[in-house]
């Protein structure tokens, strides 16, 4: 890796600045190395997710050139680009105003907080970027013995599988660890002797009379088969798609190699994906506390405020991380402050008084260090996103027009917009999709099941994800999941058996579609 | 090398590998059309972009939370649900490559430089001066210098009260100068029939061919001209848009076309400067074997002499005969700037393109 230039003086300065104030704040960020780049080095080092050396894959070719598109057309400019990391490596760019480096960076300190000290990173690799070099040079080698071709098409389809991980892999141990031998071979043998068939003795005397040794003996190993062919492989459902395939799927050791790679990166993505609102919401809370108060001079106050006004601003219809997850933080300090919680304040009907409750208490900045601590994008949300803030943010639901297939706002209670945000935010936004059954038919068929919770997958994808997913299993696959049309949900089999996709109706859906 | 450049190139591999597998399916739908005056042209990036398990339907999402006002019922302003993070990725083909994969999977000869003739453009420069000319060209510094110089030399020029006055006569405007540039322009003539039995299909398949023609020429010459002729029983030029929404009724008498073409050719692109292209598109149908007749006359004894190559494409229809294309292959069996094809559907257009432009003149 190449060593971090080291910043010009004065930007050099505003970062030394930066930190002292956000660690008066009682912020706990890691040490931040900024590299100045220009808006090119820029979309190019976004590309690879802000690491400097990652495997070769054309899909990061993909990205730049669609980063590049945007910026030319004038739609998105990076402003800040940080990498969960010890130290944090963040990227300013050199264009930027004196104003934005500041504002920069206090976000920066704000993320490079968050990552440390969330505990939905708590697990994360933090020499990530050493991580990636390494896996770069392990795909590198393999490509030199096995080819590019080889190698990137296995990569394919490694990638188009790579939301099929567990997000709490990191933290939990979901399989029951292996038992020790003699006590599982014990729970086995009294599974199968309660199913031996065997004539009931009215005396114990009678027992070997009408239950012989040699058919019992006979029995009990016909028994003993059945439940073994009946077991379930894997017993439990596994969320962790992945990883079972990384232990199941026979794969060479290359292939394996590169799996784990994909895995691995993908675990180290999940909380990001899990925390954008939380995140984004806790780096615009401190970077407003921290311009505001500490870092900005006189004469650059108009400037930060359009500049924080556009990066907090509601694209009509859209949905802005930033701004939800700063107004929820603010609510937080707010409340807390005036301890705006709890019974006493619940138990006041009239809304102005509601507002006016104080108590004095101003724990409001604890509070907020203790969310920022603790919540992920559903916890927030479903915690601190109160009926009032929905309001005063005008959420709400939207769905398409069945006849002109426009989307039209739908509801705007507050119940059912949470519902859906929640519904949206569970597993990252990603399906819920478990292993059911690794020797499906017993023919040693692979069949995911979809956690079906209102929203279908979509049907060309999954089909083609479907090819990917046979070629690491190399034997039919199988997912089953829910599709709605106009009379409700059926539950339908998605296949691929190495020639054909195919779809198998499984009868209608208990579930009802969401409404 | 930037270190992207790798993936960047390996990423453009792969789209122009996308490209030229689906090349005909692409043709066929009109997918790659690129929009006028573009320099590229979108490919659809599903097929590209790696699959994976995702929600929604084939609209993209169904259905979320958005911000803004609005009550129940009202459409749901903006990009409804691009909140979640999924950008609709695109990848873009230059049309230089287009041509180039598409010169490569039909075998297409480049089109050699024309004989000994050698083609000059004229290119105009506005770097001299002239004394008339248009106000918005005129030139301020100059005007101001000539006004200052004969103040200077009348006397009436106080250098305590500098106020300089021009006249008509100092006046300078900006002019441009005619300067001849060996280059290869080429005009593409395309003449269709517009006639009621060529429907809004035959119009669709011609309106994809001429995209694929232009694309091929255009990357042959450094300047090119298109010229767009519709006839019914009369030809008139007319511009881009009319050439392929125009419908008319009536007879069809294709010689008009072919006078027009000839004599636009004869004005504006004489042979000595422009390689001419000319396209003919109908379905075969001509008001009598009079002015099929006369048609072939003209082509013997001023159209082809014109033109680098003359193509025509019979697109099949319900109501065409077909007789013309019999009738031109008849007539001019082996001519080497002559070319015909017959396209029947969608699925035509390829091989049609292969031989209007598969002998490389």
């Amino acid at each position: 890796m190449n060593a971090p230039r080291s910043l010009p003086p004065d930007l050099q300065d505003l970062a030394e600045r930066a930190e002292r104030a956000a660690r008066s704040l009682g912020l706990d960020p890691p040490q931040v190395c900024f590299e100045l780049v220009d808006p090119d080095e820029l979309n190019m080092v976004a590309a690879y997710g802000g690491f400097p050396v990652r495997y070769p894959h054309w899909r990061f070719g993909m990205t730049f050139q669609h980063l590049q598109k945007t910026h030319e057309y004038g739609l998105s400019r990076i402003y800040e680009l940080v990498v969960n990391n010890d130290p944090c490596y963040a990227y300013l760019m050199r264009t930027n105003t004196r104003m934005e480096q500041k504002l920069v960076m206090a976000h920066v300190y704000g993320h490079a907080d968050f990552f440390r000290n969330n505990l939905r990173f708590a697990p994360t690799d933090r020499r990530m970027i050493d991580t990636m070099a390494n896996h770069a040079t392990r795909v590198r080698r393999h490509v030199d013995r096995f080819g590019p071709e080889r190698v990137e098409e296995f990569l394919d389809a490694c990638l188009s599988l790579e939301n099929l991980i567990d997000p709490m892999a990191l933290w939990v141990r979901r399989e029951a660890p292996p038992a020790d031998d003699g006590e599982a071979r014990m729970s086995d043998e009294r599974i199968a002797e309660s199913r031996v068939r065997k004539i009931e003795a009215r005396h114990a005397y009678m027992d070997p009379y009408l239950n012989p040794k040699g058919e019992m003996d006979r029995e009990r190993k016909l028994a003993a088969e059945k439940l073994a062919k009946s077991r379930r492989d894997p017993p439990e459902p596994v969320r962790d798609v992945l990883g079972f395939l990384l232990r199941r799927a026979p794969l060479e050791d290359w292939q394996a190699d590169c799996l784990d790679i994909v895995r691995e990166e993908a675990l180290y993505f999940a909380p990001q994906a899990m925390t954008k609102i939380a995140n984004e919401g806790w780096a615009s809370f401190i970077h407003s506390r921290l311009m505001t108060r500490h870092l900005l001079d006189q004469g650059e106050f108009v400037e930060y405020a359009d500049r924080h006004s556009g990066t907090m601003a509601m694209p009509p219809g859209g949905f802005n991380p930033y701004a939800v997850g700063l107004a929820i933080f603010r609510d937080i300090e707010d409340r807390w402050d005036r301890g705006a919680h709890g019974r006493a304040w619940r138990g006041i009907a009239d809304p102005a008084e509601r507002r006016r409750f104080d108590d004095g208490s101003r724990r409001g900045w604890q509070k907020c260090l203790e969310v920022r601590r603790a919540c992920d994008d559903s916890m927030l949300v479903d915690q601190y996103l109160t009926p009032d803030l929905m309001d005063e943010l005008q959420l709400y639901t939207w769905g398409r027009d069945p006849r002109t297939g426009q989307p039209v706002i739908l509801d705007r209670d507050p119940v059912p917009v949470k519902k859906r945000l929640l519904a949206d935010l569970a597993n990252g936004g990603q399906p819920v999709i478990d292993v059911a059954d690794a020797n499906h038919e017993n023919r040693g068929e692979l069949l995911l099941v979809h956690l079906f919770e209102g929203t279908p997958i979509r049907e060309d994808f999954a089909k083609q994800t479907l090819r990917a997913l046979h070629r690491l299993w190399s034997r039919p696959v199988h997912v089953d999941t829910i599709a709605l049309d106009a009379n409700g949900g059926r539950r339908v089999r998605w296949s691929f058996d190495g020639q054909d996709a195919t779809t198998r109706d499984l009868g209608k859906s208990g579930s009802a579609p969401a409404a | 090398m930037r270190r992207v450049d790798r993936d960047l190139g390996r990423f453009r591999a792969i789209v122009e590998g996308h490209v030229r597998r689906n090349l005909r399916e692409f043709v066929r739908k009109g997918d790659l059309l690129a929009r006028e005056g573009a320099k590229t042209v979108r490919v659809p990036l599903p097929q590209v972009e790696l699959p994976r398990f995702r929600f929604g339907s084939k609209d993209g999402r169904d259905g979320g939370v958005g911000q803004g006002p609005g009550r129940p019922g009202e459409p749901a302003q903006g990009e409804a649900g691009e909140s979640a993070g999924e950008h609709e990725m695109e990848a873009e083909v230059t049309l230089e490559d287009l041509a180039r994969i598409l010169g490569e999977e039909l075998s297409l000869p480049r089109i050699e430089p024309r004989g000994t003739r050698k083609i000059e453009a004229d290119m105009l420069r506005y770097r001299s001066i002239r004394r008339t000319g248009p106000r918005s060209l005129r030139h301020f510094k100059r005007t101001f210098r000539t006004a200052l110089r004969r103040q200077i030399l009348d006397g009436s020029y106080d250098a305590r009260r500098p106020i300089v006055v021009p006249l008509p006569e100092d006046e300078r405007f900006r002019s441009f100068e005619v300067t001849p540039l060996p280059e290869s322009s080429a005009a593409i003539v395309y003449m269709m029939d517009v006639s009621g039995s060529m429907g809004a299909e035959q119009k669709e398949v011609v309106r994809h061919t001429a995209f694929w023609l232009d694309t091929w020429i255009r990357s042959q010459y450094r300047n090119v001209a298109v010229r767009y002729v519709v006839h019914d029983a009369e030809a008139r030029e007319v511009d881009r848009e009319q050439f392929f929404h125009l419908k008319e009724s009536g007879g069809t008498k294709i010689s008009s076309a072919y006078r027009l073409c000839m004599d636009m050719c004869e004005r504006d692109h004489p042979r000595d400067r422009w390689n001419v292209y000319a396209f003919h598109f109908s379905d075969g149908d001509n008001w009598s074997g009079g002015d099929t007749q006369e048609c072939l006359d003209l082509l013997a004894s001023r159209l082809l002499p014109a033109v680098n190559q003359f193509a025509y494409g019979q697109v099949k229809s319900a109501y065409g005969s077909g007789q013309f294309k019999h009738d031109l292959d008849r007539k001019f069996p082996d001519r080497e700037d002559l070319v015909t094809a017959e396209i029947a559907d969608r699925d035509g257009i390829l091989p049609a393109i292969r031989q209007f432009l598969g002998r490389g003149r």
